[in-house]
């Protein structure tokens, strides 16, 4: 493998993912003269990004778990081909602190943070209590499991104040959780959820958090080098959600005090250092009521990146790159500068009202342009979307001196967008972007299922 | 310049219409004529900044035909080897007879050796690809007819 100086670029990078995000790492690789090596399936073999690659390799068949998973693939394919580094992308196996540790271990380097702190952030009890003891407000709760004597209970939830919320510890997903808004409901809702927790989960554990019932998704970005360098890029707003899947994200969050969003930043710069992060990072918080609430840490490049490249001008694929190389931060904090607003809609390759996926071929293929207008998509006319991955082949992201701006572009930009041959979201986000609560901004990651829930009801 | 490279040069000027091609690449430079293109368009290049590293003359055949029969494909992204260690007798030749199971080739991923079998009964037709060629999951190895 070839050796390169510290602090100079890699020669060579190979990029462990596919669609959209494939092709966004490409472009900032090409644009600093880095040579790229792209592996894929079988059924991504006529992917843009793949023809555009100096080097492909083709490393298992269509299901995820036999080529986009396959870190024995994936490591042969970075030997064959030479190349320096692995980008990981986001999803697959870029939180898979074992690959980052095979990656490294077989000589090459992983472009995200080091592995143990993957796997700090992938366990998200032990990332809560880093993250606690890092200065990150968390949301409040038991620490851990409940006791089993009702007086410490009591005492517990009138500490964290009601409404709380009962969850099982082997639960999840929305399982095994009861939320207690007095305090005389509270014992009984406790050995309720215990005892069918012990029928569910086999597990009778259960713990206690502050029910959060309208809450704001609020992330804050990060970017550290190697050198102790720590800057925040603002914060995006991911609240218009599915089951937990975003479908709008925007950047800045509207209407939360300036105040309040310099502060959690400063903090989640502060628990960087403290935990001596590497690469970009998110850290994911809920809002309510004026305050923050951590949920997880993101360890990677996340889909929404684009808002936030918007807002500040930085191109943070290029910076993970350069952090990665071992180069510093030619940023400060005080060059960090928002500036505008930016908003970016997900195009899914599914049904509008059912949400089934729509692969297939697309028989035409129209992208939007103009002002403040970016499109992040790999598919071109006649594309075969595959079946076998998640549902996303791009996103528009519209970019205005204010809000409003920014989303009377998307609405154009939407509009002149043509995908045929398969269904899309489009018309879904077409709606979204003339609801009145969207356009007033601030609403609650439960909005969209509420909203969607209604017009059931009155069809 | 790689072999990988040098495979697509040709397969450009097999599937274009044109007599030569020539590349320079920093140092290196190449030169692909077809077979059937005459001598006389053969011209002198200047000299420039470098001197040609590497020239390379490669006759193209005008029709290429692979031979009948089952092509064994990579199962792994690796380096292929036609014998189990360097200057070992390679596992097979063309026209070797096979019986499912034989050892074909090797590819080695990560370190480790893998061997590549015969699937079926037969006698071996061609050999697709080089000792010591990286292969990708599901290039063509060897054909059995």
């Amino acid at each position: 493998m070839a050796n390169k100086s510290a602090g100079q670029l890699f020669d060579k990078v190979l990029i462990a993912n596919r669609g959209e995000i494939a092709l966004r790492i490409q472009r900032a690789c090409r644009e600093m003269a880095i040579k790229t090596v792209v592996v894929h399936s079988e059924a991504d073999a006529d992917a843009k990004y793949v023809r555009l690659a100096d080097e492909s390799v083709c490393i298992g068949p269509p299901p995820s778990a036999q080529s986009y998973l396959n870190i024995p693939a994936i490591i042969s394919a970075a030997e064959v081909t030479d190349a320096q580094a692995i980008h990981p992308g986001y999803g697959f196996l870029s939180e898979n602190a074992d690959f980052a540790e095979k990656v490294e271990k077989s000589g090459f380097v992983f472009i995200g943070p080091r592995p143990d702190t993957i796997r700090l952030m992938g366990d998200k009890v032990n990332a809560k209590i880093a993250m606690a003891k890092a200065g990150i407000p968390i949301v409040p709760g038991s620490e851990g499991a409940l006791p089993d004597d009702p007086k410490e209970i009591l005492k517990i939830a009138r500490t964290v104040k009601y409404p709380v919320i009962v969850k099982a510890a082997g639960g999840g997903g929305g399982r095994g959780m009861r939320v207690v808004h007095t305090e005389a409901a509270l014992l009984p809702a406790v050995s309720l959820t215990r005892s069918e927790a012990g029928a569910a989960f086999g597990n009778p554990t259960v713990y206690l958090e502050k029910y959060l019932d309208k809450p704001r998704h609020i992330e804050i970005q990060v970017l550290a080098d190697e050198h102790k360098n720590v800057v925040y890029l603002f914060e995006r707003d991911c609240s218009m959600q599915r089951r937990h899947q975003k479908i709008i994200e925007e950047a800045p969050a509207p209407g939360i005090a300036l105040r309040l969003l310099t502060r959690i930043g400063e903090r989640c710069v502060e628990a960087c250092r403290k935990i001596n992060y590497r690469g970009a990072g998110t850290f994911e918080f809920l809002y309510q009521d004026d305050e923050f609430f951590f949920i997880e840490m993101n360890t990677r490049i996340q889909v929404e990146h684009p808002v936030s490249e918007l807002i500040t001008g930085i191109d943070i694929v290029q910076q993970q790159i350069r952090v990665a190389a071992g180069q510093r931060l030619t940023i400060r904090q005080r060059d960090v500068v928002r500036r505008g607003h930016a908003i970016e809609c997900r195009i899914n390759a599914e049904d509008p009202d059912t949400f089934a996926p729509s692969p297939g071929r697309i028989t035409s293929y129209h992208a939007p342009g103009g002002p403040g207008i970016r499109v992040d998509s790999h598919v071109y006319h006649n594309y075969f979307v595959p079946p076998n991955y998640d549902s996303m082949i791009g996103k528009v992201i519209a970019y205005g001196d204010t809000r409003e701006q920014a989303i009377a572009r998307m609405r154009v930009a939407l509009s002149e967008m043509v995908v045929e041959g398969i269904k899309t979201n489009i018309p879904l986000h077409q709606e979204l972007l003339l609801d009145d609560s969207f356009l007033r901004g601030g609403i609650t990651i439960h909005y969209l299922e509420q909203r969607m829930a209604k017009r059931k009801q009155t069809a | 310049m790689d072999l990988r490279k040098l495979k697509t040069l040709i397969e450009l000027v097999e599937s274009s219409g044109i007599a030569e091609l020539e590349i320079a690449e920093g140092e290196e430079r190449v030169r692909i004529t077809r077979a059937l293109a005459p001598a006389a368009h053969h011209h002198p290049l200047p000299a420039q900044h470098a001197t040609p590293m590497q020239m390379a003359h490669v006759p193209v055949p005008a029709v290429v035909q692979e031979p009948e029969g089952h092509t064994i494909k990579s199962p792994m992204v690796g380096t292929f080897y036609r014998s189990a260690s360097p200057g070992a007798k390679a596992f097979v030749d063309i026209g070797d007879s096979v019986q499912a199971g034989d050892p074909l080739c090797i590819i080695e991923a990560m370190k480790l050796m893998n061997e590549i079998e015969a699937d079926r009964a037969g006698v071996v037709k061609a050999i697709l690809a080089e000792n010591g060629q990286a292969v990708e999951y599901g290039q063509p190895l060897v054909i059995i007819g």
